[in-house]
């Protein structure tokens, strides 16, 4: 009997099928890193050092313009504030981890790994570090493929002729990523207003229309909410 | 491209690196000092995402020229990607329409 062992592996196989789509995002990230002028270091460093698919996009995005510094740190940074919500919905199933493993399982969490262990951690009693283990196996497994994804779109997006377009792919990824997480009425209204809001904002210096947009949109929508 | 030194591409990548974790430690690390997010925050996070996304994908469509014009195989490839992202939620389906669609614009202007 291996439990922490089986367990690790049942993380695997649970995240398996999310990485078939995970992985072209990945190759994506890769040629934004390239499209924006990162150097190849810096084009695959992003990935280990960052680690989240849509932060990362947006950053590389944002530094092929020119935004402004600090625009970037907060677009990438506001972008991935919904982690404070599993990092706080995983808490409870995770007491008692140490230091150590705390501060390495926190690196690991991404949208993947929380929504396949969210269960498994908090509702199911049993051993805190047969629980870990099969969010590590899940979480893991998410980072080496983001990290292979990255590498060959690195590799990519440097030998990809520019009439391919291949830089579009960021937007779509974008577009990919908006509709599922347009779940109900708040979250319909809220990217819709910050569609047009941005469209209508291109003039504002340093990219900070990027963030009015944003957070008009999230100020109509919970105004929305209310309204019911 | 971007016109920023490599130094301070490094720099930006790791506070963007640094601020991602403190954020994904907060309550792992934290909890019994802040037992659960608020609900004036939980309502506020669970509309980022949908805002933000669409505020990055929006101008990369209609200002594909650099200014605002609908008239692009951008745009109209962005409207292909989103049919389709609607209906599958597919991230390679989308991926191969969108792309898809721009290069069967390219070659017909």
């Amino acid at each position: 009997m291996h439990p922490r062992r089986d367990a690790m592996f049942a993380g695997c196989v649970a995240i398996a099928p999310i990485l078939i789509g995970v992985f072209p995002f990945g190759v994506i990230a890769g040629v934004a890193a390239v499209e924006a002028g990162l150097e190849t270091i810096q084009a695959i460093a992003v990935s280990p050092i960052v680690f989240a698919g849509a932060a990362q996009l947006a950053a590389m995005d944002l530094i092929g313009q020119d935004a402004a510094p600090v625009v970037i740190v907060l677009t990438a940074l506001v972008i991935n504030s919904r982690m404070a919500m599993y990092s706080a919905a995983l808490a409870p199933g995770f007491r008692g981890l140490g230091a150590v493993r705390t501060a390495v399982g926190a690196y690991l969490l991404t949208d993947q790994a929380f929504v396949v262990s969210i269960r498994r951690s908090t509702t199911s009693g049993g051993d805190l570090d047969v629980r870990f283990a099969y969010y590590l196996g899940a979480a893991i497994s998410l980072w080496i493929v983001w990290q292979v994804a990255t590498v060959i779109g690195v590799v990519v997006g440097n030998g990809v002729p520019p009439e391919w377009s291949l830089d579009f792919a960021v937007p779509l990824v974008f577009v990919a990523l908006l509709f599922p997480a347009l779940k109900d009425r708040g979250t319909r209204i809220a990217a819709a207003v910050a569609a047009v809001a941005a469209s209508s904002f291109t003039g504002i210096p340093l990219h900070l229309g990027l963030l009015a947009a944003a957070t008009l949109g999230i100020t109509v929508g919970v105004a929305a909410e209310r309204g019911r | 491209m971007t016109a920023y030194s490599p130094t301070l591409i490094w720099v930006l990548i790791g506070v963007i690196g640094l601020g991602t974790w403190l954020i994904r430690v907060s309550f792992l690390a934290f909890l019994g000092r802040v037992e659960r997010v608020p609900d004036w925050g939980t309502r506020i996070l669970r509309l980022i995402p949908a805002a933000v996304l669409a505020a990055i994908a929006a101008p990369a469509l209609t200002h594909a020229t650099g200014s605002f014009d609908l008239l692009t195989g951008r745009f109209a490839a962005g409207v292909v990607a989103a049919l389709v992202a609607w209906k599958t939620g597919n991230v390679i389906a989308t991926l191969t329409a969108g792309m898809g669609a721009l290069w069967l614009a390219q070659a017909l202007v």
